[in-house]
């Protein structure tokens, strides 16, 4: 029997590549209204996906590799997290 | 020469590529729709700028999956030269062509200007008509021209001389150690953001993007 798992993938950029968007929401955004506790922010892309599995191991092999097949993100310049949420 | 220009859905900067390698360049040019484009019929091929598939995941990144690039990739296999501008660089990188990223410049603004830029290896199919250190005039026009590898790999390109261009005097995307423009291992295959279609015409205000195509003419007869 397969089920239907709720995927999230997120794509970031590495950190030694910079984020302007995340620096500027930090700084222009966050600073400026005095959330100084907050030390830094990153964005991201953020695809969720549906995906049919037999279990939630297999949900998450089965979107890595696509991931990695159609290069989903850039390895040279982001990393790769994901996550099944049910 | 028989010169190929391919348009996907989204390409906006074809038909001036083609405007420039027929009327200017007088080369046989051709428009060609991705799903049509067959290796075997063409001793070049330029992907041009725009707006591939809408930008959608990030630039090029569809277009690489296209039926199109398998036979550009067949066709940089064989030594042709292959230019992508722009865009087109952004759809070589993803295709795994050329090294690297390129990404949202620093700057968050899209960069609309021209640009000077130094010529840092003449050993390209798009250079070889120029000499290293030259300086010519192009302009720039794109949000995600942020040349980004690692340290290491980018002292590995500048040492194999794959770093083709550089912005001479400013950095306007934040583009790793200012480079526009880098090159596969043989030369063959160049991915760069300024726009030669843009500047080959006295009209447009220069004239230097000419020296680019004329470079890929030489390099084919060689």
């Amino acid at each position: 029997m397969t089920l239907i798992f709720s995927v999230e993938i997120v794509i970031s950029n590495k950190p030694q590549a910079r984020d302007p968007e995340g620096e500027t929401i930090m700084r222009d955004l966050i600073h400026k209204s005095g959330f100084n506790s907050v030390k830094e922010v990153r964005t991201g892309k953020l695809l969720a996906v549906k995906v049919e599995a037999a279990n939630e191991e297999e949900a998450r092999e089965n979107v890595v590799s696509m991931c990695n097949d159609l290069r989903i993100y850039n390895p040279v310049a982001h990393s790769l997290s994901v996550r099944v949420r049910a | 020469m028989k010169v190929a220009v391919v348009q996907f859905p989204g390409s906006n900067c074809d038909r001036d590529t083609v405007h420039v390698l027929k009327n200017v360049m007088k080369l046989d040019a051709e428009l060609i729709w991705h799903n049509e484009f067959k290796d075997g019929h063409y001793d070049a091929v330029v992907l041009p700028g725009g707006f591939s598939f809408g930008d959608h995941l990030r630039g090029g990144t569809i277009a690489a999956h296209s039926p199109a690039t398998k036979a550009v990739i067949e066709m940089a296999g064989d030594g042709k030269p292959v230019l992508g501008i722009c865009n087109g660089f952004q759809i070589l990188i993803e295709a795994g062509l050329l090294p690297g990223a390129l990404l949202r410049n620093t700057s968050l603004k899209f960069v609309c200007k021209w640009m000077n830029l130094s010529i840092d290896s003449d050993k390209t199919a798009f250079t070889s008509s120029l000499k290293k250190g030259f300086k010519i005039r192009m302009p720039i026009a794109h949000n995600e021209g942020r040349f980004f590898v690692d340290e290491k790999v980018l002292d590995s390109l500048e040492a194999e001389g794959r770093v083709v261009m550089k912005y001479a005097d400013e950095n306007p995307t934040g583009t790793s150690r200012g480079i526009a423009a880098v090159s596969n291992e043989k030369g063959n295959v160049v991915g760069m953001m300024p726009h030669p279609e843009r500047a080959s015409e006295p009209e447009l205000g220069g004239m230097d993007g000419r020296r680019i195509f004329e470079s890929m003419v030489e390099w084919a007869r060689c």
